[in-house]
């Protein structure tokens, strides 16, 4: 099967507009008789449903919190990323796309990422009409710092809170839209299974997680933006509640899977420090313009970092890539402190980190500026650490934090099931196989205030439907096959929690299939990970009931899903050849360590279908075709 | 330099709304303290599901400060007893062996319990339906540097905007208010320029709706900001007041 990704013709800077033109409109008094499902309220999923009800479409909007409020996106510290240039600095449209190409060292599609730059700079305009306050320059302008390996200033930021601050812009829009009596929100529901008849998606089910009533609901599309699946590593930044079941259970019912394999280990989190942890704390990676990242020159010298002199010191990064520094992308700055970890020279009691030091920049500008840039993370540092980073140097270690990976969508956003689109980071779709910085957040709000409210139009008007309400049979198997597996976890009654299994499914993952893998670890993780799936259904003690408020069952039933996609997400790394962004196979690096790209070979996109629980599934390769940029090895040197 | 404590916990259990619900006690023992506090109720779970019991429910999420999921009454306080910080953010190193801490959920009469330690608390979204908002549809919005703002404006504004929506000030307070998260979100949008042209009728129809979900009102204790793990300022209430009743005398809404 050949996947269409339905890209328009024409030179890529036109794509977008003639795209929107030749897309079918809906006409406005036909508009509320469409329902349509958004499944999620991050900053995909709460702008897409604010944005769809503004044109009239009638919304029913889910999510596994208590309010739309506090969906993951909120944690999100660093910063959005557009192509204003406000700050004169050469930055472009054209720039923003070839800075997001080539940091998803070329894996992702020219057309989408040109979109998402050319949008970029709606964003930043609907978000402070909005009221997000933004930092602001004293004359009133809005403020810009440079992110994430990028050498121009480009990305606006609220304090470190700039995730919270766009999520509740959206979420603001959102609940205007519930007084306007065109969005309906179910907090507090957990999707559990996608309904898809005469091939189209249909509509959803889902637990309420109060009353553990099933509950199902029709609609004329569904829209996932369900999140990322980070947690399959057990400790990452993400939230607790993250998952992988929405998209899992979507996979199952045909939607195809793309690129499972590239995970992003984010280089400054505060060090896992007990075997109790149960999540890791990101420092935002802004902090890499100021802080200066080093190890004892002398592996094991374990003196405290003040005692250590500037000529024993390995400022590693700079010393590396004299023009990026310390700013090198998210990939390459973690494999560096890994690399340095594994040399010995790791600090801290574990060994497991490496020192993130302020103390030039306090030297150079003062403590006041720097409180002003970062008070809120030294404060959150020093909160969970017990020490001052004004006084010490921040250690930091890579987390696993952000997922390239996800459903197969195509120019539309729509997967190959007619009707599902998805959007955010549960799709695979713009950052290739490594994310910029402050990119999450660009591209969440790109697809839900400005892409899908054109794309689903299309989809609407262009192709027939049955009728469909929730008496059709297949939302009656829906909801027993989900009723079924609900009981058969709650029956399994044996000697091991869920948690301790999903740990032991982390380590795992984080040893094999982590910041670097081979096929022999790989091998050897696809083994393992079966092995303790057959121990989860034999051994894994979950208890209560279905019908009550039950969050051991919640958890059970996201890593059952865990311990199944965990073995796509090996498969899928194994297949892949080569290394590329975040996704680095120990067989494929250049003289100098980088990834090496197998262009000829593995330029392509792995869409993966599912073909029942005991066969493998079947891959399919979209082939990436670049006629705008010249595939380079990318180099910060 | 790990350290590990023994405490003694009371726990509010309450099966269901409809339920009474009462302390029961654990102890908990080899808690290190460099342990999150909801690290040190997980490590609880654990050996109450290995035991055969039902474990603890409380609602949580990232855990790092600013989803605004968590919270309880600790020792009388809520989100415990250190300033500015989220139950998630408080760690074990702020007790001592021996010590007993007791733990209850937010009680007000408009969050019902719903199980434990959580609490339903959708009646702050009724807030923000009623009016926390800018009437602004997606596309067609000016250039974002069409109107500046003065720095201290829009500082002040962010100072606001913190609010993550927990609950901690309705809880904290002897009346129930929820004075402190409508006035935050009245104030960052009467702060700023795009946010005047509503300021009135978002000021009135958020009071009112405030005081029909059966919130309290402000008695000045003072309780919600010495609370708030984001420190938001009562003057924001006083900006919410001044808001409502230049809004009341205004003939423009009335």
């Amino acid at each position: 099967m050949q996947l269409d990704a339905k890209i328009p013709s024409g030179p890529l800077s036109d794509k977008w507009d003639k795209h929107r033109f030749e897309l079918k409109l809906v006409n406005p008094a036909n508009k509320r008789k469409y329902n349509i499902i958004v499944v999620g309220t991050g900053l995909a999923g709460g702008s897409a449903a604010a944005s769809l009800a503004e044109l009239g479409y009638y919304v029913k909007n889910f999510c596994v919190q208590d309010s739309p409020r506090r969906a993951h996106s909120i944690a999100a510290q660093g910063g959005i990323n557009a192509a204003k240039n406000y700050q004169n600095d050469g930055d472009s449209i054209w720039r923003l796309f070839y800075d997001t190409i080539k940091g998803g060292d070329f894996r992702a599609r020219e057309a989408n990422v040109h979109r998402l730059a050319q949008v970029s700079n709606h964003i930043i305009d609907h978000c402070v009409a909005q009221g997000i306050p933004f930092a602001r320059e004293y004359g009133g302008l809005l403020s810009n710092r440079s992110f994430g390996g990028a050498q121009v200033s480009r990305t606006f930021y609220a304090r470190g809170q700039t995730g919270q601050q766009l999520l509740l812009g959206a979420y603001s829009a959102l609940m205007r839209q519930v007084a306007a009596g065109l969005v309906t929100l179910f907090p507090r529901r957990e999707m559990l299974d996608l309904v898809v008849i005469n091939g189209q998606a249909r509509g959803i089910v889902v637990r309420n997680m109060i009353t553990g009533e099933i509950e199902s609901h029709a609609a004329d599309a569904v829209v996932m933006c369900t999140g990322g699946y980070a947690n399959v590593f057990y400790l990452s930044t993400n939230a607790m509640a993250s998952n992988v079941s929405a998209t899992f259970r979507a996979y199952k019912k045909g939607a195809f899977f793309a690129n499972p394999c590239y995970t992003q280990i984010h280089p400054t989190c505060i060090p896992v420090h007990g075997t109790y942890q149960s999540k890791l704390t990101l420092m935002s990676e802004s902090l890499r313009n100021d802080g200066r990242v080093w190890v004892p020159k002398t592996p094991g010298d374990k003196r405290p970092p003040n005692q250590i002199p500037e000529s024993e010191r390995d400022y590693y990064l700079e010393n590396k890539y004299p023009s990026f520094g310390n700013l090198v992308p998210r990939d390459v700055a973690s494999r560096n402190a890994k690399a340095q970890c594994d040399l010995g020279k790791g600090v801290g009691e574990t060994g497991f980190a490496v020192y993130l030091d302020f103390k030039d920049a306090i030297k150079r500008d003062g403590k006041d500026v720097i409180a002003q840039k970062y008070g809120n993370l030294f404060q959150m540092y020093e909160k969970i650490t017990a020490s001052n980073p004004y006084e010490a140097p921040m250690m930091i270690y890579p987390a696993s934090h952000y997922v390239m990976g996800g459903l197969w969508v195509d120019y539309n956003l729509m997967s190959n099931l007619p009707g599902l689109f998805v959007m955010g980071e549960a799709n695979f779709s713009d950052h290739g196989a490594n994310r910029l910085g402050a990119s999450a957040l660009m591209q969440g709000l790109a697809d839900g205030y400005f892409v899908i409210p054109y794309t689903i139009g299309g989809y609407l008007v262009g192709m027939d439907r049955p009728e469909v309400t929730t008496d059709h049979p297949a939302f009656k198997d829906a909801v027993h096959y989900v009723t079924e597996r609900i009981n058969k976890l709650l029956s399994i009654n044996g000697k091991r929690t869920v948690d301790d299994i999903h740990r032991q499914l982390g380590h795992i993952l984080w040893e094999y299939c982590g910041m670097s893998r081979s096929e022999e670890g790989l091998l050897k993780a696809r083994k393992l990970i079966q092995e303790l799936r057959g121990e989860f259904w034999e051994n894994a003690l979950v208890p209560g009931s279905s019908e009550d408020f039950n969050q051991s069952l919640e958890r059970a039933g996201r890593v059952a899903d865990f311990l199944e996609f965990a073995e796509l997400l090996v498969i899928d790394a194994f297949e892949r050849k080569e290394s590329c962004g975040a996704h680095f196979n120990d067989a494929y690096q250049t003289e100098e360590n980088e990834a090496k790209r197998d262009d000829e070979n593995f330029c392509h996109v792995a869409a993966w279908e599912y073909k029942g629980d005991d066969t493998a599934p079947e891959l399919h390769k979209e082939p990436l075709v670049f006629e705008n940029v010249e595939l380079t090895q990318r180099s910060y040197k | 330099m790990t350290k590990n404590i023994d405490i003694t916990l009371k726990i509010w259990r309450q099966k269901n709304a409809d339920v009474k619900g009462g302390f029961e006690t654990y102890h908990a023992s080899n808690i290190s303290i460099d342990m999150s506090f909801l690290e040190m109720i997980d490590v609880v779970n654990e050996q109450l599901t290995l035991d055969g019991k039902d474990p603890i429910a409380f609602d949580h999420d990232c855990r790092e400060g600013i989803c605004g999921m968590c919270g309880a009454v600790v020792n009388g306080r809520a989100h415990g007893p250190e300033k500015g910080t989220t139950l998630c953010q408080l760690h074990m190193r702020h007790f001592s062996s021996g010590d007993t801490i007791v733990i209850e959920p937010w009680r007000a009469k408009a969050f019902p319990i719903i199980k434990d330690l959580a609490v339903d608390r959708s009646a702050f979204d009724q807030i923000i339906v009623a009016g926390g908002y800018i009437s602004v549809n997606t596309g067609g919005a000016p250039d974002a540097n069409a109107i500046p703002i003065s720095q201290e404006i829009a500082e002040k504004a962010m100072d606001a905007a913190a609010c993550i929506g927990c609950g901690a000030c309705v809880a904290s307070c002897p009346n129930a208010s929820a004075m402190l998260f409508t006035g935050a979100k009245i104030s960052q949008f009467a702060l700023l320029p795009q946010g005047r042209p509503e300021a009135a009728l978002r000021a009135l129809a958020m009071v009112r709706k405030m005081d029909e979900l059966c919130f309290g009102n402000c008695g000045n204790e003072r309780e919600c900001e010495v609370e708030c793990p984001k420190e938001i300022s009562i003057s924001n209430i006083a900006r919410m007041n001044r808001e409502f009743f230049k809004a009341g005398l205004g003939s423009a809404v009335m």
